[in-house]
């Protein structure tokens, strides 16, 4: 039996045709990167192939790197296996990889989302005969609001909290979520503080994207002068000193498992929205079903249910142990990881 | 409902205390009569009898939202809460209903009564024509338990600061037995009316854990002491010739105990008596193992009377001759209780009456002594109680504390475990735990001997998640199998033999005392080693 185009091994997902790694968890010789959140983009590889787009960001995570960048849409050739990045709508840069030998195509999704939140380049559904997707949000029980929904919430929040004379200190993944947050929220309301993790990363991606002004927390900072303004900080900061000098403040947390009443009080944050990078599961099925593909394999997510459907639905799926993490940051960052994310 | 289901939604989005009073009280304020009537009744847990059980609500819901049932039952262990899982699943269409509180529970009620299908046409019609929050309300009150970090205090503040009435007294008006559906809220809340009192208990003192060192109670002889019953704090009234008995979840369990019709005539009407039903086998008393078989019965049958015999240990006279004593001091209402004891006891006829003896000692030395004798008396601990302490509502500081002994504990091997409910759903929280055995062939095995679920701090509970995910063996449904691999120290209260566990032996109130990351399995305890933490039991 011929060799699968893309296999599973313990280092990560791998090209044996054209020796060549898919966002790989150990470091490797020549690693195709579909985005820059620390799952994805490691550590250690000799060569790095990524969107244009992420190279600025996974320098800036990653430091000196050997990196090539790629446009969208075209196709590079390693030992004759034809590899190109097309948009995956999740965070700015972040790439589908398609792998096409020998008349047999494949795509890596990495992580992404269907809706489109208006900066980061919108998802592209690409034919292929095989998938392999996250499913971080493969259950029933996941489906989005438009964002449009979410930020008028969002906003609605900050504006009575102003009211009542407290800070509002919203949560979100420091690469993404942060920028997404920013780039809705409405400055005429009141000022825009930052934890400095997402004020640096941002300040990466001001050349692409026009994001309203922020003001970084430094030691100077009075706690006087946030009361009425926001703060965005990474998820990691809940609970910590540098929030509890901010009294008095009300707290909220923008991510998918928001949908979760337990997840939400767990972390004893008191206002959840449901906001994510990744697909819901409508979001997922429809993109599957788009890409023609008859064989499907599961990742990061509730993968096991998530292949049953699908099996159930006719589809050649099983699933594959990855050692990404979706969206799981966002929901158990403590702050050894928040460390190592930063 | 429009009202309500807002309510939950603000409660359910904030931590702090007073805000939950805030936005309570000022429900109070604007809801109609009879929605506020629904709404005490739902926050202290007298909901209507659930109209439609449980597998079949998964199995319309899932129709509904068009998913195979398994799937449902899959998302429903992630999510930890059925109502929640099913507001989510069902999708939501634009249309909405004006219709209150009051009117979908005067028509769950009548559901409860029509056929299966006419209950799902019911429940399809308003799942779809709800929003979110609503279909979670309305799912949350069919299926009941209405939980939501709201407690009976807390309400009873709010309404106490929204009609202006002594929060003592709304706990007091609030017990017993009402009816949601006929009752009105002047008759409940703003009425003073003497025939309602019938049947009324006083809300429970309740004492907290004593936290600092006992001597820092002060001088030892300001405070009397008893033992700590292990049974169920009840109390028992007597008036206009009927027999009351509540239990302290304000469950009215007169039928449950039949034992204390004998007090009918013999305790003098206008009496309420606070005390501990214990089981009393052989003239001692039992575990409370035995009195668990009492428990669930509503019906009891002679057999059982004979072999589980209960008695009423008396701590507390709340009521004599008709008047409230609650604000006399301590020693002054024990002096009447034993007045009492006295006077029944002397009637010649053998009464299931028994006095909680109070104690008094020089020293706090001596207390101690005492309170090591505890197990062996089948007591939990000591209680303390200054003498001259007023009988106060609900659990307050100051004037009693419970010592109780230290717990025993045993390290164990976790071995399964299952997803939390509620603030701990989609986390793997729920253990069991298993000791080593040896087999007849003199091979070693785990053997599960109790469940527990808390006692790690959530940075504890996420870092063993994680492990769990990444070490599961077996997949039963919700319950996973995992590698022996983590030791625990569980601590429990009481320790007896039972025939209706695996272990052969029954734990009251495991719980995890520490995770004994130092020790690897092998370390972990055995089975004989629990066996011989039984009091009184011959070492095998």
């Amino acid at each position: 039996m011929r060799k699968p185009l893309l296999e599973f091994t313990d280092k990560g997902i791998y090209c044996s045709a054209a020796m060549v790694y898919l966002d790989p968890w150990k470091p490797v010789d020549r690693a195709i990167i579909t985005h820059g959140h620390a799952d994805h983009s490691r550590y250690g590889h000799r060569q790095y192939i990524t969107h244009h787009n992420n190279m600025p960001i996974i320098s800036h995570r990653l430091g000196e790197i050997n990196v090539l960048g790629k446009n969208w849409g075209e196709t590079f050739l390693i030992n004759n296996v034809k590899f190109s990045l097309h948009p995956a709508g999740h965070i700015i840069g972040s790439s589908q990889i398609r792998v096409e030998y020998k008349g047999e195509v494949w795509v890596f999704t990495g992580d992404y989302k269907t809706e489109n939140d208006g900066f980061t380049t919108p998802y592209e559904v690409v034919k292929c005969d095989t998938f392999i997707t996250e499913c971080t949000f493969g259950l029933p029980a996941f489906k989005w609001i438009p964002q449009k929904e979410v930020f008028q919430d969002i906003n609605q929040w900050w504006a009575e909290n102003q009211a009542e004379g407290k800070t509002s200190i919203l949560f979100g993944y420091s690469l993404g979520k942060a920028q997404r947050l920013l780039k809705y929220l409405n400055p005429e309301i009141g000022k825009i503080y930052t934890h400095g993790a997402i004020e640096n990363m941002t300040n990466v991606l001001r050349p692409m994207v026009e994001f309203p002004e922020t003001n970084l927390i430094t030691r100077e900072t009075k706690k006087e002068e946030l009361l009425g303004n926001l703060v965005l900080a990474p998820p990691s900061a809940h609970g910590s000193t540098w929030i509890r000098k901010m009294v008095p403040y009300v707290t909220a947390s923008a991510s998918g498992w928001m949908t979760f009443r337990g997840a939400r009080r767990r972390r004893a944050i008191d206002k959840g929205f449901v906001l994510s990078d990744h697909c819901d599961w409508q979001g997922l099925l429809d993109s599957i079903k788009a890409t023609g593909a008859e064989k499907v394999i599961c990742t990061h997510g509730y993968s096991e249910i998530f292949s049953r459907y699908l099996r159930e639905q006719g589809y050649d799926a099983r699933t594959e142990e990855t050692q990404y993490e979706g969206e799981l940051n966002e929901l158990n960052a403590t702050k050894e990881e928040s460390v190592a994310m930063n | 409902m429009k009202n309500f289901a807002q309510l939950i939604k603000t409660l359910d989005s904030t931590n702090k205390t007073n805000l939950k009073v805030k936005a309570l009280s000022e429900y109070f304020k604007i809801a109609n009569d009879k929605d506020k009537v629904w709404t005490i009744a739902i926050l202290s847990h007298r909901r209507p009898p659930r109209p439609v059980n449980t597998t079949l609500l998964r199995e319309w819901a899932s129709q509904l939202s068009n998913i195979p049932l398994w799937l449902f039952e899959e998302s429903y262990h992630i999510v930890g809460d059925l109502a929640e899982t099913i507001a989510l699943i069902i999708p939501s269409k634009k249309s909405s209903t004006e219709k209150t509180l009051t009117q979908f529970l005067e028509e769950m009620i009548a559901l409860k009564k029509k056929t299966d299908e006419e209950k799902q046409a019911y429940l399809f019609e308003n799942w779809e024509c709800l929003d979110y929050y609503e279909r979670f309300v309305f799912t949350k009150l069919i299926t009941g338990g209405f939980r939501i970090g709201v407690s009976q205090k807390l309400m009873t503040r709010a309404l106490s600061k929204a009609t202006q009435i002594d929060e003592d007294i709304l706990a007091y008006k609030l017990m017993g037995n009402w009816d949601p559906n006929s009752i009105t809220f002047k008759e409940l809340v703003l009425e003073e009316n003497e025939s309602d009192y019938l049947s009324k208990p006083y809300p429970f003192y309740l004492a907290y854990a004593i936290e600092k060192e006992v001597e820092d109670l002060g001088e030892v002889s300001d405070w009397s002491a008893e033992h700590k019953w292990d049974g169920i704090r009840s109390q028992v009234i007597l008036r206009n010739d009927e027999l009351f008995v509540w239990s302290r979840g304000e469950e009215l369990v007169t039928d449950k105990y039949p034992e204390f019709e004998a007090f009918i005539r013999t305790i003098p009407n206008g009496t309420v008596i606070d005390g501990e039903i214990l089981p009393y086998l052989n003239d001692q008393i039992g575990t409370f193992n035995d009195l668990q078989t009492r428990i669930g019965r509503k019906k009891v049958s002679k057999a059982l009377l004979e072999k589980v015999p209960v008695i009423l240990k008396a701590y507390d006279l709340l009521e004599w001759e008709g008047k409230d004593l609650r604000n006399r001091p301590f020693i002054e209402r024990r002096q009447l209780l034993e007045k009492l004891y006295s006077a029944v006891s002397s009637s010649g006829v053998e009464k299931p009456l028994h006095l909680s003896k109070t104690m008094h000692f020089t020293s706090w030395k001596e207390v101690a002594q005492e309170r090591d004798l505890a197990r062996e008396m089948h007591s939990e601990g000591l209680m303390l109680k200054r003498r001259d302490s007023p009988y106060l509502v609900g659990r307050k500081k100051g004037d009693w504390w419970k010592w109780k002994v230290d717990p025993l504990t045993i390290d164990a091997v976790l071995t399964y475990a299952m997803r939390g409910h509620g603030r701990r759903s989609n986390l793997f929280t729920d253990y069991t735990f298993a000791l080593w055995d040896e087999k007849k062939n003199g091979e070693k095995e785990l053997v599960t001997f109790a469940k527990a679920y808390s006692g790690l701090t959530d940075a504890e509970f996420r870092k063993v998640d994680t492990w769990i995910k990444k070490n599961t063996l077996e997949r039963f449904g919700p319950v996973r199998s995992v590698t022996p691999y983590h030791v625990f120290e569980i601590a429990f209260e009481g320790i007896a033999f039972s025939k209706r566990h695996k272990s052969g032996i029954a734990t009251r109130f495991p719980r995890i005392l520490r995770w004994r990351q130092d020790k690897n399995i092998h370390e972990a305890n055995s089975l004989n080693d629990l066996r011989k933490q039984i009091p009184g039991e011959p070492q095998k």
